[in-house]
């Protein structure tokens, strides 16, 4: 069975971290999935840097560039990422923009995704509609889970259309904005959370963006399967380095 | 088969909308309605009217005969510098924010390069009262200062785009973000011919008016539509859009398309993205774009800031794979030649954008009856500290 079906079968909430491969230093990446492992989080993102990352805010954006200027490249990414499933069982997702996906060829791409041992993949800028008509054979054939975004103003027709497509769990925009907003969850939010729940869909919903504390988290999993972290995590790495990964995770989800 | 765009957005391999989830509700609602709006009576009328008594239209085509005379064939100019703010960008912000106003946005936000798109949106904006936010990246803040304080006068609010290379390329992807952060009240006004369909069409729509006017100028003083040729500089490609636009489907007009070489193709400070890019997504399209091996987008370089853009319009790349256009690039210092030139054979000082397309004439040569439409898109106002810099004049 695959990993991220598996993991979303189980009786909890779950927690998921993103982090920017090559960053804070070129060769972090597999100590990081393993500290985070280790520490309990529940599956991986690992962004793929890109030079123009659209959807992401400030933080992100900067350990995009921190990474290109450290030499990270897909080729190199894969090269990292060779060997982790001997040491690494939770699932991984790879978490990047469609362009160094397009010019290391989609095909390739999935083949090696495959080959490391990568269960899933989301690209925020390659829309559902071409993902099914070019894609999707391809990622089928390399048993690859690719994941869709909806948000607070996806209308529930398209959302429907979403559900039928994707295989593993939605993932759910908590509000309008780029990656990286601290403001808190407002009560529209949280009705937000709610109504996406009573839709009843095939797949279950991770929340991202905007989830930074225990509070957050908690929101986001009241009614959501579970959360994903990004920018908070990053900034994490950029004052406490790699030492305190394990106080980052229990501040999030005391145990 | 046709070069226009087709129902999905694309024009042959290029095109589409390549956007995230969060902007999907704004640009779906834009294509479903574009066509629509641009064909109600009333927003013709008052566009029309817009344009003829606001932005000066139709603009002269000029016969330039000393010019003409110099390269053994004949020249027209269509004098796009002389529309109000000094370049053709008006012609778009126009039709966009009646455009905005039907689809009953209340705040304005635009990106802008060397500064021209920004001024014509704060322009528009100014007209209709409505809120204006320009991304600029900082370093052409700190490069187009002029401009800065035109749109300042306007009373639009500049934000610098301080991430990546701080230049156009981040100032649109800080105005994406800043639609992804404003998903109801806000429309997107892009200066270019580049960004996800519907974008590239609706613009080439509202530019469109530019081959239109050729047509029936050229029937008036040649007793013809078409001319042999029509010769455009591309960045992103509007200005050179609107000159093709009523001739692309047909074949016995030529079509030029001039890109900037910067300091020479090989040297690693260009913009021609015809001979430098490759397929790939920039701004939410599928194109031809500057990048690495990686895919990771690279900084171009232009004398000109109007050319320096890392991708061109969807439209373009597809007049260049296909064959239907013929794609030149001019070195900077070629440009500079030609808009020198034309100050002194015609008494019209160009922008360096036009000064790329006229500058052709020293080696491709047209036979003497050919009839050659050239886009004059700026005037050199805003560029005369270049023009002083380079010629210590």
């Amino acid at each position: 069975m695959n990993r991220i079906k598996n993991t979303l079968s189980q009786d909890k909430k779950l927690l998921s971290i993103y982090f920017t491969a090559g960053y804070p230093e070129p060769e972090d990446t597999v100590s990081i999935i393993k500290d985070l492992e280790k520490n309990g989080v529940d599956f991986i993102e690992i962004g793929l840097p890109f030079s123009d990352p659209l959807a992401d805010g400030p933080t992100i954006q900067e350990s995009s560039g921190v990474a290109l200027k450290n030499g990270m490249t897909t080729k190199k990414l894969f090269q990292q990422l060779d060997g982790i499933r001997e040491e690494v069982e939770i699932p991984l997702i790879i978490m990047g923009y469609f362009n160094p996906i397009l010019q290391f060829g989609v095909e390739e791409f999935c083949k090696r995704c495959a080959a490391v041992g990568i269960d899933g993949l989301i690209i925020p800028d390659l829309p559902v509609e071409e993902y099914n008509e070019k894609y999707r054979v391809i990622f089928e054939k390399y048993g690859l889970s690719n994941i869709f975004l909806i948000t607070p103003q996806t209308s529930e027709e398209r959302i429907r259309f979403i559900d039928s497509v994707s295989e593993g769990f939605i993932y759910m925009v908590s509000t309008a904005s780029v990656t990286g907003s601290t403001k808190g969850f407002t009560q529209e939010t949280r009705d937000y959370f709610r109504r996406i729940s009573e839709m009843k869909l095939r797949n279950p919903q991770i929340v991202g963006f905007g989830i930074s504390d225990e509070e957050t988290y908690g929101q986001a999993t009241e009614f959501a399967k579970g959360a994903i972290i990004g920018s908070a995590f990053i900034k994490h790495l950029n004052s406490s380095g790699k030492q305190d990964i394990s106080g980052f995770v229990k501040r999030i989800r005391p145990v | 088969m046709s070069y226009q765009v087709d129902e999905k957005g694309y024009y042959g391999d290029f095109g589409g909308a390549y956007i995230p989830e969060m902007l999907y509700p704004n640009v779906e609602e834009l294509r479903r309605q574009y066509l629509d709006i641009m064909k109600e009576e009333s927003f013709q009328k008052e566009f029309k009217e817009l344009l003829r008594d606001y932005v000066g239209r139709p603009t002269p085509l000029y016969y330039a005969e000393r010019f003409s005379k110099k390269y053994g064939t004949k020249v027209y100019l269509k004098r796009e510098d002389l529309c109000h703010t000094g370049a053709h960008k008006i012609n778009n912000t126009v039709g966009q924010i009646l455009m905005a106003k039907r689809l009953g946005k209340n705040r304005i936000i635009a990106e802008t390069g060397a500064g021209q798109h920004g001024v014509a949106t704060a322009t528009v904006c100014a007209l209709m009262g409505i809120e204006c936010i320009v991304y600029m990246g900082e370093i052409d803040i700190d490069r187009q200062a002029p401009n800065v304080a035109r749109m300042k006068m306007l009373g639009a609010t500049v934000i610098p785009a301080k991430s990546g290379s701080r230049t156009l390329k981040d100032a649109t992807n800080e105005a994406i973000r800043d639609w992804i952060n404003n998903p109801v009240d806000t429309h997107y006004i892009i200066g270019s011919v580049v960004g996800p369909h519907p974008y590239p069409d609706m613009v080439a729509r509202f530019q469109a008016v530019i081959s239109e006017e050729i047509k029936v100028q050229l029937k008036e003083k040649e007793n013809r539509e078409n001319p042999d040729y029509v010769v455009a500089c591309v960045g992103g490609g509007s200005n050179a859009a609107g000159a093709y636009y009523h001739y692309l489907d047909t074949p016995e007009v030529g079509i030029i398309a001039v890109e900037a070489a910067g300091k020479g193709i090989d040297s690693g400070k260009s913009a021609a993205t015809s001979v430098l890019g490759k397929e790939g997504i920039i701004h939410g399209s599928k194109t031809l774009l500057m990048q690495s091996e990686d895919g990771q987008i690279t900084e171009p370089y232009s004398i000109s800031a109007g050319l320096d853009y890392p991708g061109v319009g969807p439209m373009h790349a597809n007049l260049f794979r296909s064959g239907r256009g013929e794609f030149i690039s001019i070195t900077d210092e070629a440009a500079m030649k030609a808009g020198l030139q034309l100050a002194k054979l015609e008494g019209i000082i160009p922008a360096i954008e036009s000064s790329h397309a006229l500058a052709i004439f020293e080696d491709r040569k047209f036979k003497e009856d050919d009839i050659v439409v050239v886009n004059l898109s700026g005037r050199g106002d805003k560029d005369l500290s270049t023009y002083i810099d380079y010629f210590q004049l």
